[in-house]
């Protein structure tokens, strides 16, 4: 990624900005502007909205809107708009978007939202590209719009056998009138040729063949590398550093303590930032560097004294009653059986693996950023208010991202960047080192859930109590409220300083485990197989209430697909080798999975095969990008609970590079199968809800396989 | 210190510190940018290279060790069409963020320079790097398939040139 393509980028965007200048999302007010001139039939493109250009020359451009960061969006977006302007995948050059709300609206990577939020709104985009070309083609030929028919790029009149292509077309569409996108007509999806097919990476040549593409590849004319150091107990502040000595070391340029600014954790953190000619002149100055911190009240905190603090935070009234239906101590005290367990999941790193990076350029009161950022709007916003710049004078370009998770969703990095830059007045790489992430993450945060479950003499659960210290995503609607009909979900606040945030499928990561394990117990309490007890208890024993969109008919479905795909009930499996199964209902998808696992003499865990069964609606995408997501987010589930934690120790990360923190590796990897259901509802997101359901089924596996029940998280030797 | 290398075929000659790895050489020096940092310990592989052919994470290799020797990066690999596992992984799909697949790529081809026909268990041994989007059922699909292709190609096989 060198300045020139840059150069060429903007460049580009400046011409749909001329053309379509202005611009409303989705409005069509460029027709006018091409009409204008005159000289339009000549070589001027159609731009109908801010996303499709088509140029006489053919050329057809569709813009990406959204971050890359392995979810797949560079595709999938741009395949909606190109389906319904009904072109061929390969007459279509995508081009990434810089930050630019006013003209492409919000845009981020985050919550699985990309397809919910996009997929009708881009289907009108393209369908009223195409609308207008055919209005063009039919003025033309003189013939009734409804005698002429799209495909591959071409409008065809096929009582006369005549045809035109959009490039040939584009001219006389710029001077069509704009259709009101809320009317559009729109294709029939069994007509689709594009969605649902399998589309490999718009970016893989370039991956595959290790072309410049990610932050960390950005080289802008001129610039700096730095290293920024920070207090290893979180929002702790510089007292004082050996800056003399280090701005003495080779390559060494610059090296100043940041105060910090904002809030400790939402804002810039202090540290010390050390600027050299390369990057690892700043890193080996850096191993030089002494700093003495004001640690503050952090440094009081570790994982013992959360775990201390849950149990006593248990025993009083919660801050918080999310939902209660019925009378839960009545129910427990008629009850058949009763079931308690508490089970605790950890601090865990998002672990992206390119390190956070931002590469920043302050120049007249201007900045320009180039950054791996999910949420580049609340980027630009952060280092506005941090650092007292306008946000219009603020430009973001979006590179690749080596891996979201949700880490990217804080833009930390960018306000350090920008403010190394402005200090040396040059333009400047930020690049953390492995130990600067996992010491210094958003972390997902830790649970502890304290449930209690009582069964009738039939076997049905009458009554489920769940309270809950730290978690702070619990919702109305998580399941089985509403499935139960005495029943009470609550929280307990521990307030803490170790910054926490959204990691893929947040809440649900968690609370899947705890909730689908505790079934898991119930089901085997009441003597009944762990599957069918689920489909029995989906049956709703009091009205949903307002937030709770959860639909049992739903994940009836895909658990039954889940059963029979599986093989679920017909296995014999060997001693020591078991099935589990879970289920879960998160970022409007559901999804029901069965692991295959054994345990060996030694307590070790493999995981033979991964079974999912998905419905997020009725509409695939990608299929390619789909299925990669799933099965990522199996192997990402069980990597994270076989040996994955962040331990506190005096208000620090103990974890700090992968020597400590296992991610899976090739050897303990299995086979994904992934099977989606269609189903009526609209299209929702694949980046996330696979995740939550794959970790109680590898712990209910291992309870099928060996009698023993994991209520704590990483499993690492429990069973030894 | 003047080091001297021969990275892609081309004699190299670099003015650099001897402590500083390979890995910084080939992305700030030369500006080769497909070779990753990912942990700088040698743990994930993202900085994988060939060194006189076999894979080596340079992340972990001073400079003043690989003076004077042959060093294949992905840039390199496919410098004269893309080289089968290249194409395998384009094929299959691979990547998801994508930013492992090139010491992926670095691991997969070493290997079926060794085993024409690695059984599984091989490449669960040679395929050590971390992939943190988890894509490793089709890089294993992807070494099978290239696996095949290579076979295929191997009536009449030549060496690429430029790798080694």
């Amino acid at each position: 990624m060198t300045a020139p393509a840059n150069v060429h980028r903007r460049s580009f965007l400046q011409v749909v900005a001329l053309t379509g200048g202005g611009l409303m999302l989705g409005s069509f007010s460029a027709a006018a502007d091409a009409d204008a001139g005159e000289s339009s039939a000549a070589g001027d493109p159609f731009v109908p909205n801010a996303f499709i250009t088509i140029t006489p020359q053919g050329a057809i451009t569709i813009i990406s809107k959204n971050p890359e960061e392995g979810q797949g969006v560079k595709q999938s977006l741009p395949m909606i708009i190109a389906e319904e302007l009904d072109v061929d995948w390969p007459q279509v050059t995508v081009v990434q978007a810089d930050s630019d709300e006013s003209k492409y609206g919000r845009q981020f990577a985050g919550g699985s939202l990309s397809t919910p939020m996009n997929y009708d709104h881009h289907r009108r985009l393209g369908a009223a590209a195409r609308a207008m070309l055919v209005a063009a083609a039919a003025k033309r030929w003189n013939v009734a719009t409804g005698e002429l028919t799209t495909a591959r790029g071409a409008v065809s009149h096929n009582p006369s056998g005549r045809r035109a292509s959009y490039a040939s077309l584009a001219a006389d569409a710029a001077r069509q009138p704009v259709p009101d996108l809320a009317q559009v007509p729109l294709k029939d999806p069994k007509s689709f040729r594009l969605l649902g097919k399998r589309i490999p990476g718009l970016d893989n040549r370039k991956i595959v063949t290790g072309r410049p593409l990610f932050g960390i590849d950005v080289v802008v004319p001129g610039m700096l590398h730095a290293v920024f150091e920070k207090c290893p107990v979180f929002g702790g502040k510089v007292v004082s550093a050996n800056l003399a000595a280090i701005r003495r070391m080779s390559g060494v340029k610059h090296v100043f303590v940041v105060e910090g600014a904002g809030t400790a954790l939402d804002g810039l953190m202090p540290g010390v930032a050390i600027v050299a000619d390369t990057w690892w002149n700043a890193k080996t100055a850096r191993e030089k560097l002494q700093v003495k911190w004001d640690e503050g009240a952090t440094a009081q905190q570790g994982s013992e004294w959360f775990a201390q603090r849950a149990v006593e935070l248990a025993q009083q009234p919660a801050d918080r009653v999310v939902r209660k239906d019925g009378d839960v101590d009545a129910a427990i005290a008629s009850a058949a059986k009763v079931v308690e367990a508490s089970y605790y999941y950890p601090f865990l790193s998002h672990a992206t693996l390119e390190p956070q990076n931002c590469t920043a350029h302050f120049k007249d009161g201007r900045l320009e950023i180039w950054a791996p950022t999910q949420m580049p709007q609340p980027g630009r916003d952060l280092v506005s208010r941090t650092m007292g710049i306008k946000g219009e004078d603020i430009t973001i370009h979006l590179t690749r991202i080596g891996g979201g998770f949700g880490r990217r969703l804080k833009n930390d990095y960018l306000v350090e960047a920008a403010w190394i830059s402005r200090e040396v007045q040059a333009p400047v790489k930020l690049l953390w080192t492995r130990e600067d992430d996992m010491r210094h993450g958003h972390y997902r945060p830790a649970g502890f859930h304290y449930l209690k479950g009582a069964i009738d003499a039939s076997g049905k659960v009458t009554a489920w109590r769940n309270r809950v210290v730290v978690e702070p995503y619990m919702r109305v609607g998580e399941w089985p409220g509403r499935f139960v009909p005495n029943y009470l979900l609550e929280v307990s606040n521990l307030a803490h300083g170790i910054p926490t945030g959204a990691m893929r499928a947040p809440g649900s990561n968690g609370i899947a485990f705890a909730t689908q394990s505790f079934i898991d117990e119930l089901a085997h309490a009441a003597g009944k197989d762990p599957l069918q007890f689920r489909l029995d208890m989906l049956s709703p024993a009091v009205p949903a209430v307002q937030g709770d969109a959860f639909n049992a008919d739903r994940m009836r479905g895909v658990l039954e697909l889940v059963r029979e795909k599986s093989g679920w009930g017909a296995r014999t499996l060997p001693r020591g080798r078991g099935l589990g199964v879970a289920f879960h209902f998160s970022h409007q998808g559901y999804f029901a999975e069965v692991v295959d696992a054994s345990v060996n003499a030694k307590g070790a865990v493999t995981v033979h095969k991964v079974w999912i069964a998905a419905d997020v609606g009725a509409q695939i995408t990608n299929l390619s990008g789909a299925e990669n997501q799933c099965q990522g987010s199996a192997i990402d589930g069980v990597s994270q609970a076989l040996g994955q934690e962040i331990t506190i120790d005096r208000g620090r990360a103990v974890e700090a590079n992968f020597d400590r923190y296992p991610l899976l590796r090739m050897a303990r990897s299995f086979p994904v199968e992934v099977h989606f259901r269609t189903t009526e509802f609209p299209p929702t997101g694949l980046g996330e809800p696979a995740l939550p359901p794959v970790i109680p089924a590898l712990t209910n596996a291992i309870f099928a396989a060996t009698g023993k029940r994991i209520r704590s998280l990483p499993i690492g030797d429990q069973l030894a | 210190m003047s080091i001297s290398l021969t990275i892609n075929g081309k004699p190299t000659t670099v003015d650099v510190s001897p402590e500083m790895p390979l890995l910084w050489v080939l992305r700030d020096h030369l500006n080769l940018k497909g070779t990753k940092f990912g942990c700088g310990i040698a743990q994930c592989g993202a900085c994988t290279v060939h060194l006189g052919g076999a894979p080596v994470r340079s992340c972990a290799i001073p400079i003043s060790a690989v003076a004077g020797q042959q060093i294949t990066t992905i840039e390199g690999l496919g410098a004269n069409g893309l080289h089968p596992v290249q194409k395998a992984w384009e094929q299959v799909d691979v990547p998801q963020c994508g930013y492992c697949q090139a010491g992926q790529i670095m691991v997969a081809a070493a290997l079926l320079k060794t085993k024409r026909n690695p059984t599984d268990a091989e490449i669960d041994a040679a395929m050590q790097n971390i992939c943190r989007c988890g894509t490793y059922n089709r890089i294993r699909q992807a070494v099978h398939r290239a696996t095949r292709a290579m076979g295929a190609a191997s009536v009449g096989a030549t060496d690429r040139a430029g790798e080694e």
